[in-house]
């Protein structure tokens, strides 16, 4: 599914990650940890195709389709999908619309009609269901005057209509509370099969307990310093992060 | 000949169809005088610093169309808001157009000025409010003056609401090369009273038209004035629009002004306050490309205690377009705890496109809560990344983003029709299908 290979990248000439290997194959769960700053955000960022982001040196490889020429959207087209630590508020557009907008992009992309009404209320209210989202919530202007939790619920609701083939679910866990964290986690389980992938970057293990993962790396310093399995999570939640430091 | 002479010899030809022994006459001639002597405004003066009119000036312009231009339904029904249940005012270079136009006098009136300042019933009402609060000294408005002939008359009587929204068009139709025209209107919204107010200025060529239009509102005690300048006009167009309304206590006069086209504007909006607890709303939305210039310098003169104004004008620049936004506050020693705001929000999308914002408020009462805020920058670079990892492409992200930026400007427009008309002018001058009606 994602292959990344020795991964540089910077920004503003300071170099953020040195060297990244990974393999994320359909149907894993990879879950990726690590200190404030060792470059967790910025690897999300380089793999959706942030343009403050300049990739030096490495490949980056989706179903073996090089990324590097392609924009943000064009990776999207080929179901890459970011749920973004801080979503960005769209005031006047509603989450229906919002959704309607992308879904029917994307569709375009792939040389499709648009979505017929009547199939994308049907799939918007199958999936509201799913993350337990009310359908006045569907209504409100997307992310403005949302909570924490609802901002992230509507990250992984977005997910669900577009059905990515790679998921990167960037903190997702932070400003939730537990049975937020618990409805998104769900969602995110229903939501994974054989033919997706879900990486899923973290500070701390606890979202970990509820989306598990097959393999865990922590990055420290821009490289990926340690792997395993979701035994190395709980190691790292017991030792903190200072024995990884010793590792690099 | 300067077109400046020209507008002042040929006053006398203008004078031979007036009554000169009228007082309405003798407002004529001494408006004319305080043009005669400034002359067009130049960028030497203050309030002009950033707006030059040089390039329209040396222009030569028909100030009196020669034939009467017939203009079919079908080709302008597109520029009316509704197809029927509004009141029309319609004018055809500057000459009424009963065929197209809608007016009344079935318990208020809507019909043409030419009409209320010739008619004796209409006289104490000219004596009244004619020319009352437009400044003498300003020389474009004391020009349009000299040349006050035609244009919308609405006078809402007390205790009612005018039940339908009224349209005032002017329409130029290009039979002149290039044609000057000076609409004046007057409106008048007593006791207690009701109105919603479109106002639009269209050519229907690219033949060059300059329209220097007053409009004079008088909303008294208790009334509400809903008014909407839809300036969408061709590049080759360019209005000078002075708008100057007086408030009397527990009234509310709200203007949008819609800048989406044409090659100058220059929007002059004074608020005047005449007693307590009165609500001012100015807001604006600005899309300009091209080499398009829009200037929206806007006054409100508190001189009254408890009363509130809020301004709110959102402006978006493209290519080469250039905007200017000049918002005077003026709160007087005795109009304590006034509220004031005053917002102003730019967004430059090219490096060649400029936006001067110039808050000026001016406080000499000491109880008051008064607050500006300008912001001229760039689209918000990680929001356009958010909607593109959703596989918006950027075009479509940009205009969302755009539309999104003047949402609180629009979604306080009371006319569900007219809003949707906006969001419809503004998809369509994004460039983009955004797969929902906006």
């Amino acid at each position: 599914m994602l292959t990344i290979e020795n991964l540089h990248a910077q920004v503003d000439g300071k170099a953020i990650l040195n060297g990244i290997d990974l393999d994320v194959k359909a149907g894993e769960v990879h879950a990726i940890m690590g200190p404030n700053g060792s470059g967790k955000s910025t690897l999300s960022s380089v793999i959706a195709g942030n343009e403050d982001y300049e990739v030096t040196q490495g490949k980056l490889l989706l179903k073996g389709n090089d990324l590097a020429e392609l924009d943000a959207e064009e990776r999207a087209h080929l179901g890459i999908f970011l749920s973004f630590q801080y979503p960005v508020e769209i005031p006047g557009v509603t989450v229906t619309n919002f959704i309607k907008t992308a879904i029917n992009a994307n569709r375009k992309a792939q040389g499709l009609e648009e979505m017929p009404a009547s199939d994308l209320l049907k799939k918007i209210r199958e999936k509201a269901k799913l993350l337990e989202i009310d359908s006045k919530f569907l209504s409100r202007s997307l992310n403005e005057g949302f909570s924490g939790g609802e901002k992230k619920r509507n990250e992984i609701f977005q997910m669900a209509m577009l059905e990515p083939a790679l998921s990167i679910l960037d903190e997702t866990d932070s400003g939730l509370d537990i049975d937020a964290l618990k409805i998104v986690a769900n969602g995110v389980n229903k939501l994974k099969g054989k033919h997706n992938a879900v990486v899923v970057i973290t500070h701390y293990q606890r979202l970990l307990d509820y989306i598990v993962p097959d393999f865990v790396h922590v990055l420290f310093d821009g490289k990926i310093v340690k792997s395993g399995t979701k035994e190395l999570a709980h190691e790292l939640e017991k030792k903190g992060y200072d024995w990884i430091k010793e590792l690099a | 000949m300067e077109f400046k002479e020209k507008l002042i010899s040929s006053y006398l030809a203008f004078e031979e169809d007036m009554d000169l022994s009228d007082s309405v006459h003798d407002t004529r001639a001494e408006a004319l005088k305080v043009f005669e002597e400034k002359g067009f405004p130049t960028k030497r003066d203050e309030a002009w610093k950033y707006t030059s009119l040089d390039s329209l000036i040396r222009e030569d312009y028909a100030l009196f169309p020669k034939s009467e231009a017939s203009i079919e339904l079908k080709d302008v029904k597109k520029y009316f808001l509704y197809d029927t249940d509004t009141y029309k005012v319609i004018f055809i270079d500057g000459v009424y157009s009963p065929f197209l136009s809608n007016t009344t006098h079935d318990g208020l009136d809507v019909c043409l000025m030419s009409a209320a300042l010739t008619k004796p019933k209409y006289r104490d009402l000219i004596n009244t409010y004619f020319n009352k609060i437009a400044p003498g000294d300003d020389s474009l408005t004391a020009l349009n003056t000299s040349y006050a002939k035609e244009g919308a008359y609405v006078y809402i009587p007390k205790n009612s609401v005018a039940e339908k929204p009224i349209e005032i068009i002017h329409f130029s139709s290009g039979n002149e090369e290039a044609l000057w025209l000076q609409p004046r209107n007057l409106v008048v919204v007593d006791k207690n009273s009701q109105v919603q107010i479109i106002e639009r200025h269209q050519s229907l060529t690219e033949h060059p038209v300059v329209t220097n239009s007053v409009t004079e509102i008088y909303v008294h005690q208790e009334a509400f004035v809903d008014y909407y300048k839809l300036q969408n006009d061709l590049p080759t167009a360019s209005l000078i629009d002075n708008t100057y309304i007086t408030q009397e206590k527990k009234s509310h006069a709200s203007v949008h002004t819609f800048a989406l086209g044409g090659k100058l504007i220059r929007n002059n909006l004074r608020f005047y306050h005449k007693g307590e607890h009165i609500l001012s709303t100015l807001k604006g939305v600005t899309i300009l490309e091209g080499k398009q210039h829009v200037d929206h310098s806007t006054l409100v003169h508190h001189s009254q205690p408890n009363c509130e104004s809020h301004q709110d004008y959102k402006g978006i620049f493209s290519e080469r377009s250039e905007g200017v936004f000049n918002g005077q506050i003026l709160v007087d020693k005795i109009a304590q705890k006034t509220n004031a705001f005053q917002q102003n929000n730019n967004v430059l999308l090219d490096d060649k496109a400029t936006v001067n914002s110039k808050p000026q408020l001016e406080i000499f009462a000491d109880d008051v809560k008064c607050s500006h805020g300008c912001t001229i920058g760039q689209m918000d670079e990680e929001a356009l990344f958010y909607l593109r990892t959703r596989g918006i492409p950027k075009k479509e992200a940009k205009a969302l983003m755009t539309y999104a930026f003047a949402n609180n400007v629009l979604e306080s427009v009371q006319l569900p029709s007219l809003k949707k008309r906006i969001n419809g002018q503004i998809a369509r001058k994004l460039g983009v299908n955004l797969g929902f009606e906006l």
